[in-house]
């Protein structure tokens, strides 16, 4: 027998395969591609948010203190943060196995 | 019964359209296709027709708009050919695995180059695997009759896949035909309103058309391959509604004088009629021979085609496209497919004619017969002609 590795058969698969649970996303966890991780260098952040609206996976979140923390879990890896970062506050660096 | 009046199969078309009250039309014109979509903004302009007519800048944005709209809940229609065909290329297939049932004419014409606006069927032949409904009509009058079956098809909610009526460019689209007009009442006794299964909206937000990760891609299009193959019962059983209703009949394949016949030719579209004639001169001449024509393209009904041609010694298949490099046309490919698990196979010949407009009169049906007979009795390889194309 081959291994079949579905997540579900068609049968019970949604019409056209869509998704009906909004925010479903989230299940989805994205971190576990990442070959960088971003480190926050609070002392240079300005709070602006920026990093927090370009991330592609909304990984960012406000902590309540006007700083944004990345949730590793979906973070990809991509950059985008410390590449709009206006005061260079991101750096990212190798992840280590 | 509806009035029989002399009209413009196009505008008839449009008609159809507007009888099914769509909720939106996205278009973009092109020839042989043009007069339907004009006439329908027309239509929508004056009134008489309370849809959204979306005119666009491409064939790739009217078929993109056609799938957004259809998957907002609306009864969708639009129409190309051709090029037009070609540059829907990518959406066709998100149509159908979204199953959205969007429904579309074809007035099917040449792919350039060189540019040819004439009629032959190398557009819908290269869309063959999009995972549409898929029919062609040999006139007029089943141009008409097929839209209205094809919206009743597509959005039952057994089928909820998008379909493709064929209708010859210029040989059909611009010719004056009686056309037997249906009556409203008919038409929505015959097709009840569209209840989309899932649709977007804001207030119970779904996702249509998500990333297939390789653990669920195989179940998707495996689920879009099922719905395609079983929906043939619904549109046997639609056709036969429409039989009811309307009192014309329609099957998957449709033969004419097969009883007894050794050799059969294998046709679609307009030329079908005059291969009939073709048929009559020969039975005339005491020739057992007869014709087939496929109606139904996708999904091919395979147990109806062996049912018809399965008496047949010699079988003469016309392709109007060339599937390059194979050797042979599409429904040559298909056919002798379909009947491969045969033990006792026909002799299938094919022959290429009809390529950009050019006219197939009666005598190369004719000829097509002695041709496949001849190589047939002399045991010559099944291959493929191009026929009426001067050699030197
Ligand atoms: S590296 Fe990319 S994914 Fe990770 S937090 Fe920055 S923008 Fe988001
Ligand atoms: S973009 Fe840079 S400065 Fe702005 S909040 Fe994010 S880390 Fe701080």
């Amino acid at each position: 027998m081959v291994k079949i590795d579905a997540i579900m058969g068609w049968k019970k698969l949604n019409l056209g395969a869509a998704i009906t649970e909004p925010g479903s996303a989230s299940l989805f966890k994205t971190g576990s591609w990442r070959t960088q991780r971003p480190i926050l260098d609070k002392e240079a952040c300005i709070r602006c948010g920026r990093c927090w609206i370009y991330c592609p996976e909304a990984a960012y979140s406000p902590n309540g203190d006007g700083y944004f923390i990345c949730n590793l879990d979906y973070c990809k890896g991509c950059g985008i943060c410390a590449e709009e970062c206006p005061v260079g506050a991101i750096t990212m660096v190798l992840e280590e196995i | 019964m509806g009035k029989r009046i002399g009209i413009e199969v196009s505008i008839a078309v449009a008609e159809a359209v507007k009888l099914c009250d769509v909720d939106v039309i996205s278009a973009y014109p092109i020839t042989p296709q043009t007069h339907i979509v004009e006439r329908l903004s027309e239509i929508v302009a004056d009134g008489e027709l309370d849809a959204e007519f979306i005119p666009v800048e491409s064939e790739h944005t009217a078929i993109s708009v056609a799938a957004g709209a259809s998957a907002t809940g609306a009864r969708v229609y639009t129409a190309t050919s051709a090029q037009g065909l070609a540059l829907m290329h990518e959406i066709l297939f998100i149509v159908s695995s979204m199953r959205l049932p969007v429904v579309m004419t074809v007035a099917n014409r040449a792919l350039s180059a060189p540019i040819s606006i004439w009629c032959d069927h190398s557009d819908i032949m290269a869309e063959r695997d999009i995972g549409w409904i898929q029919t062609f009509a040999i006139n007029g009058q089943e141009t008409y009759d097929l839209t209205f079956h094809a919206f009743r098809v597509a959005e039952d909610h057994r089928v909820l896949l998008p379909a493709v009526v064929n209708f010859d460019g210029f040989t059909l689209t611009h010719v004056i035909e009686p056309i037997e007009m249906a009556e409203k009442e008919a038409v929505d006794r015959y097709l009840p309103p569209f209840q989309p299964k899932l649709r977007l909206d804001p207030d119970h937000p779904i996702t249509m058309g998500p990333v297939g990760v390789p653990e669920i891609y195989s179940e998707a299009r495996r689920q879009l391959e099922v719905s395609l193959l079983s929906s043939k019962k619904v549109i046997v059983e639609a056709w036969e509604e429409f039989g009811r209703i309307f009192g014309r009949y329609y099957h998957p394949i449709e033969t004419y004088r097969t009883e007894d016949a050794s050799t059969i030719l294998i046709t679609m579209g307009s030329a079908t009629e005059t291969a009939m004639l073709a048929v009559d001169s020969l039975r005339d001449k005491g020739q057992k021979v007869g014709l087939v024509y496929i109606r139904l393209w996708r999904p091919f009904p395979h147990e109806e085609f062996f049912e018809a041609v399965k008496e047949a010694k010699v079988i003469a298949v016309l392709d109007r496209a060339i599937s390059y490099g194979m050797g042979g046309g599409p429904v040559f490919s298909e056919v002798k497919a379909s009947l491969y698990n045969l033990t006792q196979r026909p002799y299938i010949k094919n022959f290429v004619a009809g390529l950009g407009g050019r006219d197939i009169p009666i005598e190369n049906f004719i000829e097509m017969v002695d041709r496949a007979e001849f190589s047939a009795a002399n045991g010559l390889p099944p291959t493929y002609e191009h026929l009426d194309v001067r050699e030197e």
